[in-house]
């Protein structure tokens, strides 16, 4: 007999809730911010494209580069960068089970995904600052 | 010495397969394939930020495959993808507050994501190639 009070977790245990995964809801939730925020960004984004379509290198560069558009194209791609690498997470460990095959593939989304994000922010950038 | 009998499989849980494909099944598929295809296509807003960055000659390159037959394809396909994960994924917020999970709203709710995507996708192209494209 277990003494009355008596529990198996810590306290600290207790009070964060968040069970054998330690994550509890935090991807989920991360997940709907940013697919949230992906509305509104993607709209802009094809406002975006469609100002660039069919002009010459040097006006696409004066747009893509002015204050506003380089924010808001900022935003799309952390925005976008961070959604995907959330869900191909998910993807990852609904179908990859083995050790090494699962450790491997979590660790190439990532590298992907911030190579990915570090290259269109540097380019956004440069677009903006023209050096 | 009869040895440790082979233990009998335990019974599984079933899966996919033996359950009659639904709509909103199928849907549920393709969400999770348009999202793979978006995650390997940010390869070209990536790829089309850096040209641009580096000159009109990378530029060029680019625009050159965005314009040829095979790069209108894959963008085409890119902008479907885009907009039906878009509109699926905003069916998934409506189903994250509870709304939608009835058998007529939810089959109405999955219809309204393939019509909406292909409409939003075709007029999206037609605005680009018709409307502003030529200027």
């Amino acid at each position: 007999m277990k003494p009355k009070g008596f529990h198996i977790r810590t306290p600290m245990g207790r009070v964060l809730g968040l069970g054998s995964a330690r994550s509890g809801t935090e991807h989920f939730w991360q997940e709907r911010v940013t697919a949230v925020a992906a509305i509104p960004l993607t709209i802009a984004f094809f406002v975006i494209v469609a100002s660039v379509l069919g002009r010459n290198h040097a006006a696409v560069v004066q747009i893509l580069g002015s204050p506003l558009v380089a924010i808001l194209l900022l935003l799309f791609i952390v925005n976008s960068i961070n959604h995907m690498w959330l869900g191909m997470q998910m993807i990852i460990e609904d179908y990859v089970h083995a050790d090494v095959a699962k450790l491997s593939c979590l660790m190439a989304n990532t590298f992907f995904c911030v190579a990915a994000a570090l290259a269109s922010v540097y380019a956004i950038l440069k677009l903006s600052f023209g050096v | 010495m009869t040895g440790s009998p082979i233990p009998r499989p335990r019974p599984l849980s079933p899966h996919l397969q033996i359950y009659r494909p639904t709509l909103t099944m199928t849907m549920s598929i393709v969400h999770r394939i348009t999202g793979m295809g978006l995650y390997l296509g940010v390869l070209l807003i990536a790829w089309w930020l850096i040209a641009a960055s580096s000159g009109p000659n990378n530029y060029a390159a680019v625009e050159g495959f965005f314009g040829s037959i095979i790069g209108k394809l894959v963008l085409f396909c890119y902008t479907w993808a885009l907009i039906h994960h878009m509109l699926g994924g905003i069916r998934h917020l409506i189903w994250d507050t509870g709304r939608g999970f009835g058998a007529q709203e939810r089959e109405w709710l999955t219809r309204a994501t393939i019509l909406g995507s292909i409409f939003l996708t075709i007029l999206l192209w037609a605005v680009g190639l018709l409307v502003v494209g030529p200027r």
